[in-house]
């Protein structure tokens, strides 16, 4: 679909309305009409500040913390995940009923999930580089903070492994 | 205080403050919660080629980048300053498991025995490193999300595809740890 830009008439802006496709291209589904200036995006710097300090004081970025869970031998990753998604889901739900605005007064939009094979193929190649690296990708970056350099390598081997994820996608079932 | 901080936190005040991401995302810019998209952002903007799957505007996904790099440095300041120096205390029967493989050493989070830069032309180096790594990258993105983008904000939004993926993270999971992993810990 295209849009004229009301701000700059003559502007073409081409917005891709294909929820599906834009879902599983893991695109930000929310496209902002307002225009930022890049430094806005500090405010994502310092989420991530705190994301990354709670993931090394939790320990679930330890691979013995992920070896516990897949032994079923310690209750931590499962409260940890568990709690979360209940925080979550709670706040989810006060968003909505409370139809509660960004901090710059736009709308909250959250859009579901369309089910394709790969969640299930994908999913399962998922779990066996967790349990090798004992690490998923926030995990990854991470460690790596902590100055656990040789952790760079599955890093840099996971984005080449969407790169080639990228290369073959149209040959995989999905 | 201080010092209550620099201990492991326990689970019910780590994972309701990870829950509460979600809502901090929406409530910043209407963005969902997720890491795995920034390593595809990575790809698109240091070697996209001619595969279509990474020309799309990665810079209007920026706002990841951001993220995850405020990741590394959330790591950092934990790392440096937040840390009290005690070894991982896991569960005992991990530790008589593992160290019939050698293993164990638990100073630091990652087992310096087995994620080492000597290690890395090993065999088993390779599977845990460099294979592993690859899974996770091309797993992830196969799937849609990771564990924050499916495990968290998709079961945070009731969202059934979420489920199947995470569901499917932890068979794998189950199934690497259990049935292959010992035989690659033995190598």
């Amino acid at each position: 679909m295209k849009e004229t830009d009301t701000l700059n008439p003559g502007v073409i802006t081409e917005i891709n309305t294909d929820f599906e496709v834009r879902s599983l291209d893991t695109m930000c589904l929310n496209e902002s009409t307002l225009q930022h200036p890049r430094w806005y995006n500090a405010k994502y710097l310092f989420a991530g500040i705190l994301f990354g300090i709670i993931l090394v004081k939790s320990e679930v970025i330890s691979w013995f913390r992920i070896q516990e869970m897949f032994r079923l031998e310690s209750f931590h990753m499962y409260g940890v995940i568990g709690s979360a998604v209940v925080t979550g889901m709670i706040s989810i739900l006060i968003i909505k009923r409370f139809k509660i605005k960004t901090i710059h007064g736009e709308p909250i939009k959250l859009y579901p999930k369309k089910y394709n094979i790969g969640q299930v193929y994908g999913g399962l190649l998922f779990g066996f580089g967790w349990a090798l690296t004992g690490a998923c990708p926030g995990p990854l970056f991470a460690l790596v903070g902590t100055g656990a350099l040789i952790i760079l390598v599955p890093l840099f081997s996971a984005i080449a492994g969407t790169w080639v994820y990228g290369v073959i996608r149209e040959r995989l079932p999905h | 205080m201080i010092e209550l901080i620099r201990q492991p936190w326990p689970w019910y005040v780590a994972g309701p403050l990870i829950g509460l991401m979600v809502p901090l995302l929406l409530v910043f810019g209407n963005k969902a919660f997720g890491v795995s998209s920034s390593l595809r952002h990575i790809c698109a903007a240091c070697l996209p080629m001619h595969i279509p799957f990474f020309h799309y505007q990665w810079k209007k996904e920026a706002w990841n980048l951001f993220f995850v790099g405020g990741i590394v440095g959330g790591g950092a300041i934990a790392g440096l300053f937040l840390m009290n120096g005690h070894p991982v205390i896991v569960s005992p029967k991990l530790v008589t498991e593992l160290k019939r493989y050698g293993v164990t050493n638990y100073d630091s989070l990652v087992p310096v025995q087995l994620f080492a830069w000597h290690q890395l032309l090993t065999l088993k180096g390779l599977l845990l490193m460099v294979a592993g790594g690859f899974l996770v990258g091309f797993g992830t993105r196969y799937a849609g999300g990771c564990t924050s983008g499916h495990s968290i904000m998709g079961l945070s939004n009731l969202q059934l595809p979420s489920l199947i993926a995470t569901l499917c993270f932890m068979a794998g999971g189950f199934i690497m740890a259990n049935l292959i992993l010992p035989y690659i810990l033995m190598l």
